[in-house]
């Protein structure tokens, strides 16, 4: 007897038309991540999963967009190598959240670990608390690709390192009582693509990177991410409060920060 | 099948005979009456002459993703070891079932006051010649077979003993030496000088359990579910760089502090070399094994305060240092020069334990992960988060050490659970 079979009678999984309801409490990765490419190979379009806890690689491998609800803590590698599937999380992600993802959007209700968009080449990352170290870690965008991470809370040291292209922005939102959390070291260590945006902290920055004031333009970006930022939280709309000078933007200062290195 | 007909087989099977290097294999002599008398011949390189094996390292650094868990009742209510095992198989894509170990506190409650040895004996002479030893220095209180039972892969287990001593009163005297020293140099002696025995733990009102397995099968092996403590630390190992054998598995111990890690140390050979001169022997074949010793050193004999004993394993950086006020600057900068030696270079994530207080810390560029939880008189440390919300789905508190800080869960008064950084202490 598969899986499905198994769980379908004692009320774990209810399919209904393009959507599903399943209880991932016990499920070992392999078993969840199959079954999740089986509903969609059956058309299932929305998936909402219960008692996740630990379980890897959710969301990897599927063929089809599919909006994914993940209720309790996903494991490790979250979302990665996605093209184009949507997940929600309520709860924290834990390290590698987004992971070399192709496309498609991951909104974490809570904190993400280490690593988060490790090597990211396209679609969107919202964390709404905090991120741990290396976010966006060698993200990379190449012609209509540009993949994009909002922060909400703070950020880790080696923000940004190595990072190739895209956007992040960390707006360093929360209250915090550990007011440590958002004064991330080494931002943009190795970078030399993208561009991060940073708010209301001061910048301990890697070399070969330049950190500046925004300009009109950087703040109608910046304004339009915070207004989907608020959006996906439910928050009420405060765009108008930032003013542009509590940013910073940080850019690499070459495209080849080694070139001569070893010369 | 009995037992001795079905290890028969085992023995002779062809899977065994094409891995002849099969760890697990070590040291079958001595359990009960089932012995095997002849060694393969990689065994026989494997543990030779130790002082020759120190001269031919086989390992020098491991690289690794193991899983870390630990939990401490701030009350010291003593619990089973339980629900640790749940958290931690919780990690199972982490470990890869060479290696798995649990170290509990408080779990000998007839003998608080005496000290616990547990040792792992690869064949009978070496248990003659340590019970010698143990004779002659010590009071012995209690020498007994730590109960085990058959489970999945720990077939060829060695044999494990505990002792449960008291130095002897006119040695003691003779020597000058604090009960702690005392016993520390007799551990170092017996790993050091005694072929096929290996001291696992040696402090009062702990123990080591540790072996070739998953957790599952170690804490199906030593019975674990008949031990209660206040606090346990397990680890489930994923060697890549060195051999997965019963010793090399986590905890570390020494005295009353244990140890379990999940990295590599680059800085291994540098740190061993230093904690030989103070009279260390590292024979487990793991890097791990110094972070134990060089705890040691820091907190116990140089009676250094904890949060600069971190700063010692993973020191700031010296740009850090120089933007640090005067007095400052000059105290981290002695402790460079003095213990530089002692940096942990690579990354790390540590849970490090002594009575009354558990500590997790990350290296100076968290390589590692590691996370906190707090939970009513509850204290959780794990690589993963998903590890304690298993066993605590909602928790008060879920802290994240950042680079070189450490998070610190203490049962005396003032109980708390703290962050502790270089020269700075908040609580949590």
């Amino acid at each position: 007897m598969d899986l499905r079979e198994s769980l379908e009678p004692r009320g774990r999984l209810q399919v209904d038309g393009n959507v599903a309801l399943l209880d991932a409490t016990g499920l070992h990765y392999r078993e969840l991540n199959a079954l999740m490419r089986r509903l969609s190979a059956e058309g299932v379009e929305n998936v909402e999963l219960h008692n996740v806890n630990g379980q890897r690689y959710i969301g990897t491998g599927l063929k089809r967009p599919m909006n994914i609800i993940v209720r309790g803590t996903p494991g490790n590698d979250l979302g990665m190598f996605i093209n184009g599937q949507r997940i929600f999380v309520y709860g924290n992600a834990q390290d590698g959240c987004g992971n070399t993802m192709n496309d498609g959007l991951i909104v974490v209700h809570g904190s993400v670990g280490d690593v988060a968009g490790y090597a990211m080449r396209g679609g969107r990352i919202f964390v709404r608390d905090d991120a741990g170290f290396r976010l966006g870690i060698h993200m990379k965008e190449y012609g209509g690709k540009k993949p994009i991470i909002v922060v909400g809370g703070g950020a880790g040291d080696f923000l940004g390192e190595y990072m190739a292209g895209g956007l992040i922005l960390v707006l360093g939102l929360k209250e915090e009582k550990n007011e440590c959390v958002h004064s991330p070291k080494f931002v943009g260590v190795g970078m030399h693509g993208g561009v991060i945006y940073m708010r209301g902290c001061t910048i301990h920055a890697g070399k070969n990177v330049l950190v500046e004031g925004v300009e009109d333009e950087d703040l109608k970006l910046i304004r339009s991410l915070v207004e989907d930022y608020f959006n996906h939280f439910n928050l009420d709309l405060r765009v108008n409060d930032f003013i542009s000078d509590e940013f910073v933007k940080v850019t690499p200062s070459t495209s080849r920060p080694y070139m001569g290195l070893y010369r | 099948m009995d037992w001795a007909s079905r290890k028969n087989k085992f023995s002779s099977s062809n899977t065994l005979a094409r891995q002849p290097a099969n760890p697990q294999k070590i040291g079958t002599q001595c359990r009960g009456h089932h012995r095997r008398t002849r060694r393969s011949p990689d065994e026989i390189t494997m543990f030779q002459h130790k002082d020759q094996r120190t001269a031919s390292r086989i390992c020098e650094k491991s690289i690794s993703s193991c899983a870390l868990f630990g939990l401490i009742n701030l009350e010291r209510r003593r619990v089973t070891c339980n629900e640790a095992l749940r958290a931690i198989s919780c990690m199972s894509e982490r470990g890869n079932g060479l290696g798995a170990g649990f170290a509990g506190y408080g779990i000998y409650p007839h003998f608080t006051d005496a000290y616990a040895l547990h040792v792992m004996y690869l064949d009978d002479k070496a248990k003659r010649k340590v019970e010698k030893v143990l004779m002659r220095d010590f009071q012995v209180l209690l020498g007994e077979e730590i109960p085990t039972r058959r489970a999945r892969s720990t077939l060829h287990a060695p044999a494990f003993w505990r002792y449960f001593l008291e130095p002897a009163r006119s040695k003691l005297q003779e020597e000058e030496a604090s009960p702690d020293e005392y016993v520390v140099s007799r551990v170092m002696k017996i790993n050091g000088e005694v072929e096929g025995a290996y001291i696992l733990s040696s402090g009062k009102d702990v123990g080591v359990f540790k072996g070739v397995g998953f957790p599952r099968d170690l804490a199906e092996f030593f019975r674990l579910e008949e031990y209660r403590g206040y606090m346990w630390i397990c680890h489930a190992r994923f060697p890549t760089n060195t051999v997965g054998w019963w010793g090399g598995a986590h905890p570390f111990n020494l005295l009353d502090l244990s140890v379990a890690h999940n990295g590599e140390l680059s800085s291994y050979d540098v740190n061993r070399r230093y904690l030989e001169m103070w009279g260390y022997k590292c024979v487990m074949h793991t890097d791990s094994e110094v972070i134990s010793y060089a705890l040691d050193l820091l907190l116990r004999r140089h009676a250094i305060p904890m949060d600069l004993a971190l700063a010692v394993l993973a020191p700031p950086y010296w740009d850090e240092i120089d933007s640090m006020k005067c007095e400052d600057r000059d105290l981290l900068t002695a402790l460079r020069r003095v213990y530089g030696e002692l940096a942990m270079i690579g990354p790390f994530s540590i849970i490090a334990a002594r009575h009354g207080e558990m500590i997790g810390f990350v290296d100076r560029k968290k390589l590692r992960p590691l996370v906190g939880g707090v939970r009513g008189e509850f204290f959780y440390l794990s690589s993963e988060e998903s590890a304690i919300r298993l066993i605590s789905p909602t928790l008060d508190n879920v802290v994240r050490p950042r680079a070189g800080e450490a998070v610190i869960a203490r049962c005396e008064a003032p109980r708390a659970v703290a962050m502790l950084s270089t020269l700075n202490q908040k609580e949590v």
